[in-house]
This record gives structure tokens, sequence and C-alpha cells, in this order.
């Protein structure tokens, strides 16, 4: 059964409860950080990278920190804390370890440390009750789910220049259009139910 | 109360480990960057303004070190600081003169409006309604968009109304010049004095129904240069800069004092008397020498 749930888990996180267009988590590079596909795949690969291990991390500092000194009610606090270190951490290692990844990653990767579907995926993990490997799971395909949300979004804003709309819509106001319209596209997944 | 100080504690001894292994992570991970980086990055302004294209100093710094960006990226930095990176650089120290910013519209209360605009106090939004508020579509609309970009203060609302540039505090960083919807603002060389205050590009009862201090093509000014450094183009006066002397005669001529600085009323019927005498001095002597002329 485990397997099952850790396949629901996975088909939730990157369709049905998509972090962007289902959860409103992470909209702000989403919209700042999609003007190209390159960079979206930067970005989207990142926020996986870092969602996947916080979510690690934060699972074991909640486990076996936070509950047992009867501290819950500080999680937030505490999360916030462990995904700034964990993303300075990751920044150091790959400037020294892989400056190739740590080029390609630039800006986004200190970015991220304010990236709220990075607290939401650890919050969420902590309310649905998930075990280790859940966590890890719920964390590494939501980013999933992002990359797939930035990286569609960013092909169809490289097409829009060619699209003739309304010159006042230029800029945010199509961004903003065309990310609801992906939204409502996004959610014909809500009710999938495979098992 | 207790579990405030344990919260308190916790909390504290988790940060306090995460700095300590942040700490020894960044001797462990140390990398050996080039010295000559944090050179260029003292050497630059160090207002993250973005004015040269790069995500913040730092990023301007590694760009001119790659040799992506020239030595003078940095404009706030001015002549001094780009000397300083090109000596860094090994290059030979750019020349050239400081640029400051001008706003090319001295309309202000004698551009006439069409409406009053209440909306978003932006020049952006104000050009979206109905193509802005003025009747003039090339002029500063008075909403102060490069006031807000402008990181050092140099750009204020003058009190006709027009954005005006501080020219001692200006670095010409080009923040307003990408903020102005109408595109109004350009570089001009410092010590240069004497500058066109208008960008309408129509001509003549076009231009000057819309506003009391638009430039008409009228082409005065262009005969009266003497260094022939004023000239209409495209209906609107330009200054060619490297020619300019300033001494202002254009200023003195032209009838919609759209040339700054602006020359008083006094100042020009004194210029139109001295141009009178002239005339009559040049007519005189003609005069004499047709008559001396028949004699011979």
């Amino acid at each position: 059964m485990e397997i099952f749930k850790l396949l629901s888990i996975t088909l939730g996180a990157i369709l049905a409860n998509n972090f962007i267009f289902s959860q409103f988590l992470g909209c702000c590079p989403f919209l700042g950080v999609s003007k190209k596909v390159d960079t979206a795949v930067g970005m989207g690969v990142a926020v996986t990278f870092v969602m996947g291990l916080a979510s690690a991390v934060c699972f074991v500092v909640n486990k076996y920190i936070l509950i047992p000194l009867d501290l819950a009610y500080m999680q937030t606090v505490a999360f916030i804390l462990v995904i700034a270190s964990l993303v300075q951490f990751i920044e150091m290692f790959l400037q020294k370890a892989m400056p190739a990844l740590y080029t390609a990653l630039g800006v986004y990767l200190p970015l991220i440390t304010t990236n709220c579907a990075v607290l939401g995926v650890v919050l969420l993990n902590v309310q649905n009750g998930y075990n280790f490997i859940e966590s890890v799971v719920y964390g590494i395909t939501g980013g999933l789910g992002f990359l797939l949300a930035i990286v569609l979004f960013a092909s169809i804003r490289e097409r829009l220049v060619f699209a003739d709309y309304p010159k006042c819509w230029d800029g945010f106001p199509i961004a903003l259009i065309t990310a609801g319209l992906m939204a409502l596209a996004f959610m014909g997944f809500s009710g999938l139910k495979v098992w | 109360m207790g579990n405030i100080i344990a919260a308190i504690a916790v909390l504290g001894a988790l940060g306090a480990l995460f700095g300590l292994i942040l700490s020894v992570a960044s001797k462990i991970f140390e990398v050996k960057k080039d010295p000559r980086e944090e050179a260029i990055l003292s050497h630059l302004a160090g207002a993250n303004c973005g004015g040269c294209g790069y995500p913040g100093c730092g990023g301007c710094a590694a760009a001119i070190l790659a040799g992506n960006a020239p030595v003078t990226a940095c404009a706030p930095a001015g002549p001094d600081n780009a000397a300083a990176i090109a000596e860094i650089m090994g290059m030979a120290a750019p020349t050239g003169e400081r640029q400051v910013a001008f706003v090319r519209c001295n309309g202000g209360e004698a551009a006439k409006k069409r409406f009053e605009y209440v909306g978003v106090h932006d020049c952006l939004s104000a050009t979206k309604i109905a193509a802005g508020p003025l009747d003039c579509r090339f002029g500063c609309l008075g909403f102060g968009s490069c006031v807000n970009a402008c990181q050092f203060g140099a750009m204020s609302i003058g009190p006709n109304g027009t954005a005006v540039v501080d020219p001692e505090k200006c670095t010409n960083c080009g923040a307003c010049m990408k903020a102005c919807p109408r595109g109004l603002i350009t570089s001009v060389p410092a010590s240069k004095k004497v500058h066109v205050a208008c960008a309408n590009l129509d001509k003549g009862k076009a231009a000057m129904s819309v506003c009391g201090n638009s430039c008409i093509g009228c082409g005065l000014c262009e005969k009266e240069c003497k260094k022939d450094a004023i000239h209409v183009v495209n209906g609107v006066a330009v200054i060619d800069y490297d020619k300019c002397v300033g001494c202002k005669l254009c200023t003195k001529v032209c009838p919609r004092d759209a040339i700054l600085p602006k020359a008083t009323a006094e100042e020009k019927e004194k210029y139109k008397a001295i141009k009178k005498a002239q005339a009559e001095k040049a007519a005189a002597a003609k005069k004499a020498a047709e008559e001396a002329a028949p004699q011979a």
C-alpha cells in the first residue's frame, strides 16, 4: 500500500494540488522568473532541490526537537530558520563543489530563501501527518509540479511576444491573465482519482 | 513563563547551531575569488541601482572582470572610479566628459490640459487614459515616475510642474530615462548650460496650440547661431554639444522660450536693440559705399 500512497502523493503534488495553480504558493518567482524558458528551468530545478532537502531536514527538526519539547507552535519560525540556513549552506557547497551548477542557478538560489512554496511544503507535511519518506516525496514532487508550471508558463510567455493583445495589457496584466487561464486548465485535474 | 524561556532557548540554540555550521562551512567551502573582483567592487557606486543592466554591483564587477562589460559600465561611480577600474584591469583610462540627465520639456503650466487626471500618481498610468491629460503628446506629465526611479535624489518636480534634474546629484545612471514613458530624458554633457527643453516634433500651429513653451521649428535659433551648433531636426531644435560654446544667442531669439536658460524680456529687448543698431550701421555703411562708388 505504501507505494500507492506515494504515487497518489506524487500525482496530487504535480497535477491536482499543484503548488502554483491550486494552492497559490510560490507565485512571486512564478511571475518574476518566467520570461525565458532557460531561466525558468533553472529556477524550477533549484526550487525542487531545496524543497526536497527542506522537507527532509524540517521533518527531522520537527519530530526530534520541536515535538518532544512541546514547541510545535514554533514550527513556522523554526522552519524559516532551517530553510534560510539550508539555502545558504547549499549555496556555499555548490560554489565549491559544482561551480557550473552554481553559475547556472545564479541569483535564483538565494531567492528561494524567501519562497513561500518551500515554507508551504514543510508546513503541509506537518499538517498532513506525513512520515519521513512521504515528506521527502511530497517535497520533491511539489517542486516538480512547480517546475512543470513555470516551464509551461515561460513557454507561453515567450510566444506571447507574437500575440496581438491590447497594448495596455503589456507585461504583468497579460501574464496574470495567462496564469489565471492556466489555473483554470489545471482545475480539470481536481477530483482525479486513480486508486 | 517556562514555555517562553524554553522556546527562546530552543530556537536560540537552533539558530546558534546553524550559525556555527554556516561559519564552519564558509571556511571549508571557501572559494578563492579573483582579488581584482573585490577591488573593482570597491570602485563601483554601491547603490545596487541596476542602471548597468546587471543584478547589483557584484554582478557588474564580475562582468567587468570577465570582460563582458566596459570599465565605464557603472555610470554613477564617475570617471575617477572608471579610471581606477581601468588601472585594475590593466587598460588605458577612458576619456570623456561627465554626463548628466536632462528633461527635454519645459511645458509645465504653459502646457494645455485636456482633462484633470485623478488616477494612480504615475506617468505611465496617466498616458494610458486617452493618451494622457496633456494636449501635447510629447510633454512631461509631471507625475514623477522619474523622481521615484532616481536612487540619488537628483530628480524633482520643478516649480512649474515639469521634472527637473539636479546636475550636482545626477550620476547619469539612466534609471529615469527608462522610467519616463515619453522618453523625454537624455544624457547631456555636464559642462554645457544651454539646452532645448522641448521634444515636440510637430511644427508651427500644431506645436504652438498645445503649449506656451513649445519649439515650433521656426529655425530662428538656427539662423542666429554663429557656430552652426543648433539645427531644427524633425521639427524640434537640437543642439550639437560639440560645437555649442554657450553664448546663449539662441535663447534670446527663441520666440517660444523653449531654450534654457530662459532669456528674460529685458535681455531680449536689449539684444533686439543691439541687432537693430547693427543692422542700421550696416545699411548706412552700404549706402556710404554706394555713394562713394560713382565718384571713383
